[in-house]
């Protein structure tokens, strides 16, 4: 029997919370015994190769392309996880969410103290994925089966949740791994 | 100039006896005199009674009648409550907005005029009304609205909006007002003959015990709602330790749907002082107050006068009716727009001069109430029962009514009926037999108690109006096969979110987001799940609420959902692909479309 | 001198002296119920909700409510469990609380609660209302985005430090903690010292320049579970 496959996906996030995954250590060679990876930064590959069984998602939603990315992630995965803060609310982008957008990118771009901008525009090349309104945390642009809290969450809290999954047992998580921070 | 500024405000507070627990009072008239209540006006008010400028601020910020930034000569409250809505406010806010070219919580540039939305203010049955300053305009249209700015900048004077004055003592000089009582059907209690000074009288040839074990005999049960035995209250009040007691009648009726206290505040205010003096004989309170909403402002001259009549007559003062020893007296409490302040902590706090926020219980008010004294707070209509108990007799009040809740209730009925207005009706009276008298018989839901009670349908409309059954503190509101119970809901979630005062978790916040999952199932992105999120959501606001309103404020999405689940499930839909209804991306790209100069490629409409 | 009630918690026997609080008495016997805005020093005000217990089937807030004789409290259900779990979401959504840099992280009561409880994210949509910041003192710095209006800052001004530096303002959702001042907080009579400034259970009062001294691992909560000081006594007790 063909292993159940993993993927992942950073939206608007650092990465830390892929760093943390790879925290992991020795355990990844476990893991790989238990699934195959497939469409994730990790392994570089772009599309995937059939049905996933786990979809990981870090980062919440801040542009179009984020959106559909995340979209495509729920067509093509069983389980999707909001994989850390941003994921879950936003993040530290979020912060924006209070402010309007014309404020936050002419700070950004045009009035900042740091900035150096001599054409007085602000980014618009049609390359670049249109920004939205605010930052979306992914539960609210498609459905998340599960939530792993922390900044990032801790490579114990990823270990134990996806073993827990996998082997279809209930996720009994113990207090030192649920973090927010 | 600052100078006079500051010595009209002295005065108002020194008017007031430099009295902190009398900040109501002392903020109203700096409102009434300036338009405002300053920052530079807070610290003088704080200065002169001694407390700090940010418990001062704490108040102003709390009552809607009261405000930091300047208003209008002329504040312009129209009502917005569902009812209204159903009668066309829509067209009246329009013409008024058109008329002052100002949107609603704006006032006009030269400081005349300020426009505003305010929640139900005792009208539905002459729906829509709004305020102008003190005064009451009823029965509005688009027309009306139009000459009433017409006349507000010619004239300058809001008395010469009222033309046509309406019945009974709302032509009475002092009462000046347009209002119809509408009193649809009078009962043997509250609506019959009174002879003022008769049931004191009595009252005085008992000993307070007796009148107390009367109360009690009567098996009378409070009217705002709760149904709480009156006779008890007042033993527990009368128990309690200290000399000095105080008896509050709760005339802020605010619920919406609910005006029959303006009736009896109209036609019967002898009957409910008389009320109130017995209860003051029978706890042993020689202090009076009548807490009256700011929205009966108009009300107060006449019933000032009412007061000095009685106490000309002895019925009020020291040693009233001759008897030595029975020292009672009633002043006047002003509320300033606030419906929390109908919760009986949260008006003693009011009374207070403290914002309207409900204290911990224990202690109760029968303990430790106003200013620390044990206090009795009733309803208007209780007290009005009080005194019709000890003129006509215990036993002929019990034998009205069914056996838990005997004599009768006063309704305020109005929305989809004929005959809206106030009915006097035994208790035990079915909804049915209800929506026959008010020409309802089309009835498809009705919100029996406001709605901090319920919304049923027609299978519960051959239940019994009491305490036992469907109760209600009075409001009633119907509405036809035409309106959206969950629009319903909603509405009256609006109120409740505009009307918590913030103080406990679950309402203050549990109840911005039922209003939020039940607007979302209203524009058809509901799914199944989103309606056990408003059952559990709904349950934690009763359970975990610190005060009756946030106990009750899920009730109308609770019971909404009980009664009339079929309209709630017509709405929701499975979520089979898993994206969220919700979310919707050209929303979410429009304003980076715009400030980019482009269009979206990969979300191309 | 002072009469003893006993009653029990959760079945429970457990004895108070008469004028205690459910929770005070409680406390003492070493069963942790979970607050927000009830502190030790100060008087009870009931506002959170998270101490809800039910007395005899009704629901009453064990910090505000007295004890009586033959009372029977429950705490640890399934049905309170999850009222206090989804008070403490309404908080998370309401504010705008990024524990990520929170310098109150690891020592936040919130953030705790959450742990606690175990919540891992709130199932309410996030609110992202707009609150100010107030950095006018030279040394404190208040985040109303943390704020969680549980008084403790406004009750110890008024209860512990005899003055009245801070108040509540507006209602409903647009409740907020306003300052005696018409400025800002620079232009109160607060001090660093005071314990207002220390009895904020969240990160939206601070003293500046004393963020993120304690390594993550050793903060207060990162491995004791909030309540684990009043269980310790549980031990004890029996």
């Amino acid at each position: 029997m063909a292993k159940p496959k993993i993927a992942t996906a950073s939206l608007a996030g650092c990465f830390g919370c892929h760093m943390s995954l790879l925290d992991i250590d020795d355990r990844i060679l476990k893991l790989v015994e238990l699934v195959d990876f497939d469409k994730s930064p990790v392994d570089d590959i772009k599309k995937f190769t059939g049905r996933i069984a786990v979809g990981l998602i870090e980062g919440g939603c801040c542009n179009e392309e984020n959106v559909h990315n995340l979209q495509y992630f729920r067509e093509n995965c069983d389980i999707l996880i909001s994989l850390g803060e941003c994921a879950i609310m936003g993040g530290i982008p979020a912060m924006r969410n209070t402010i309007p957008l014309k404020e936050c990118l002419d700070e950004a771009y045009l009035n900042g103290p740091t900035v150096y901008n001599p054409t007085g525009k602000i980014p618009g090349d049609k390359e670049l994925p249109l920004i939205l309104d605010k930052v979306y945390p992914c539960h609210e642009v498609v459905k998340m089966d599960y939530h792993l809290p922390g900044c990032p969450p801790s490579a114990d809290l990823i270990w134990q949740a996806l073993v827990a999954l996998l082997e279809n047992k209930p996720m009994d998580l113990p207090y030192e791994v649920i973090k927010y921070d | 100039m600052t100078e006079n500024f500051e010595k009209a405000i002295r005065e108002i507070c020194s008017g007031n006896a430099d009295d902190r627990t009398r900040m109501i009072d002392i903020v109203r008239e700096v409102q009434q005199l300036f338009g405002q209540i300053s920052g530079s006006a807070m610290d003088i008010i704080a200065d002169a009674v001694n407390s700090h400028r940010v418990e001062v601020e704490s108040v102003v910020s709390f009552y809607s009648f009261l405000s930091e930034k300047p208003k209008g000569k002329f504040v312009i409250r129209l009502c917005n409550d569902v009812i209204d809505k159903m009668q066309g406010v829509g067209k009246v806010a329009k013409a008024f907005q058109e008329e002052l070219g100002i949107n609603f919580g704006e006032s006009t540039p030269d400081g005349k005029f300020t426009l505003e939305w305010t929640p139900c203010i005792g009208m539905c049955d002459q729906a829509p009304a709004a305020l102008v300053n003190d005064k009451m305009m009823t029965r509005l249209s688009s027309d009306s609205a139009r000459e009433i700015v017409k006349s507000l900048k010619e004239n300058e004077d809001e008395y010469r909006l009222i033309h046509m004055l309406g019945d009974g003592n709302n032509a009475n000089p002092l009462v000046n007002s347009m209002v119809s009582n509408n009193i649809r059907e009078k009962g043997p209690v509250i609506f019959a003959k009174f002879e003022a000074g008769k049931a004191i009288h009595k009252a005085l040839s008992m000993s307070p015990v007796e009148v107390i074990r009367d109360i009690k005999t009567a098996r009378l049960r409070g009217r705002g709602g709760a149904g709480f035995p009156t006779g008890m209250k007042w033993e527990f009040t009368r128990g309690a330790e200290g000399d000095n007691k105080v008896v509050i009648c709760n005339a802020d009726e605010g619920e919406p749907g609910t005006f029959k206290d303006r009736t009896i505040l109209t036609e019967k205010p002898d009957l409910m002082f008389e009320g109130m003096a017995i209860a003051g004989y029978a706890i042993g309170a020689k202090t009076g107050v009548l807490y009256l909403r700011g929205e009966y402002a108009y009300l107060r001259p006449f019933l000032e006068n009412v007061l000095a009549d009685r106490r000309n007559k002895k019925l009020l003062g020291i040693s009233i009716l001759g008897k030595t020893g029975f020292d009672f007296d009633i002043r006047i409490q002003m509320g300033a727009g606030a419906y929390i302040c109908g919760e009986e902590t949260a008006l003693i706090s009011s009374c207070e001069g403290l914002r309207g926020d409900p204290k911990n219980r224990p202690p109760f008010p029968a303990q430790k109430g106003y200013l620390t004294l044990p206090t009795s707070v009733n309803n208007v209509e209780t007290f009005c029962c009080v005194a019709q108990i000890l003129d006509k007799g215990a036993g002929w009040f019990a034998e009205m009514g069914s056996t838990g809740s005997t004599g009768t209730k006063l309704l305020s009925i109005s929305g989809d009926c004929t005959r809206p207005g106030v009915y006097e009706l035994p208790f035990g009276t079915t909804v049915a037999e209800m929506l026959v008298k008010a020409g309802a018989e089309d009835a498809y839901a009705v919100q029996m108690g406001g709605p901090s009670g319920q919304l049923i349908g027609e299978a519960d409309f051959h239940r019994k109006i009491c305490y036992d059954d469907v109760a209600t503190g009075g409001a009633v509101m119907v509405f036809n096969n035409d309106r959206n119970p969950l629009e319903i809901a909603h509405e009256f979630m609006e109120f409740f979110c505009e009307e918590s005062c913030g103080y406990c978790t679950p309402c203050r916040v549990g109840n911005e987001l039922l209003k939020e999952r039940l607007q979302v199932i209203i524009n058809g992105k509901g799914t199944p799940d989103d309606l056990d999120y408003l059952e559990q959501l709904g349950k934690t606001i009763s359970v975990a609420s610190r005060c009756g309103l946030g106990q009750t404020s899920a009730n109308p999405v609770l019971t909404s959902l009980k009664n009339f689940r079929g309209d709630y499930e017509k709405l929701v839909k499975e979520n089979k692909d898993g994206m969220q209804r919700t979310f919707d991306i050209h929303k979410a790209l429009a304003t980076g479309e715009d400030l980019q100069g482009r269009k979206s490629v990969i979300y191309a409409e | 001198m002072s009469e003893k009630i006993k009653f029990t918690i959760d079945g429970v026997e457990i004895e108070a002296t008469a004028g205690q609080t459910i929770m005070q008495a409680a406390d003492e016997a070493g069963i942790y119920i979970p607050r927000l805005c009830a502190h030790k020093d100060l008087l009870p005000f009931g506002s959170c909700r998270v101490c809800t217990v039910m007395v005899n089937d009704r629901p009453q807030a064990a910090c505000t409510q007295p004890v009586s004789p033959g009372m029977n409290v429950e705490s640890e259900t399934e049905e309170l469990r999850q009222i206090r779990v989804n008070l403490v979401e309404m908080l998370f959504v309401e504010g705008n609380h990024y524990c990520p840099f929170c310098e109150k992280s690891g020592n936040c009561e919130l953030q705790a609660l959450g742990y606690r409880l175990g919540m891992l994210a709130p199932k309410y949509p996030y609110m992202f209302n707009k609150h100010d910041i107030d950095a006018s003192h030279p040394d404190i710095y208040i985040d109303h985005n943390r704020c969680i209006l549980c008084a403790r800052c406004i009750r110890s001004s008024k209860e512990l430090d005899g003055k009245n530096v801070f108040q509540f303002v507006g209602r409903g959702i647009h409740k907020r903690v306003a300052f005696n001042s018409d400025t800002d907080l620079a232009a109160t009579d607060v001090s660093v010292t005071d314990k207002a400034i220390e009895n904020c259970p969240v990160g939206a009062i601070l003293k500046k320049r004393t963020a993120y001294a304690v390594p993550i691992g050793k903060r207060k909560y990162d491995s004791q579970p909030i309540g684990s000081d009043i269980e310790a006594l549980r031990a004890e007790v029996k």
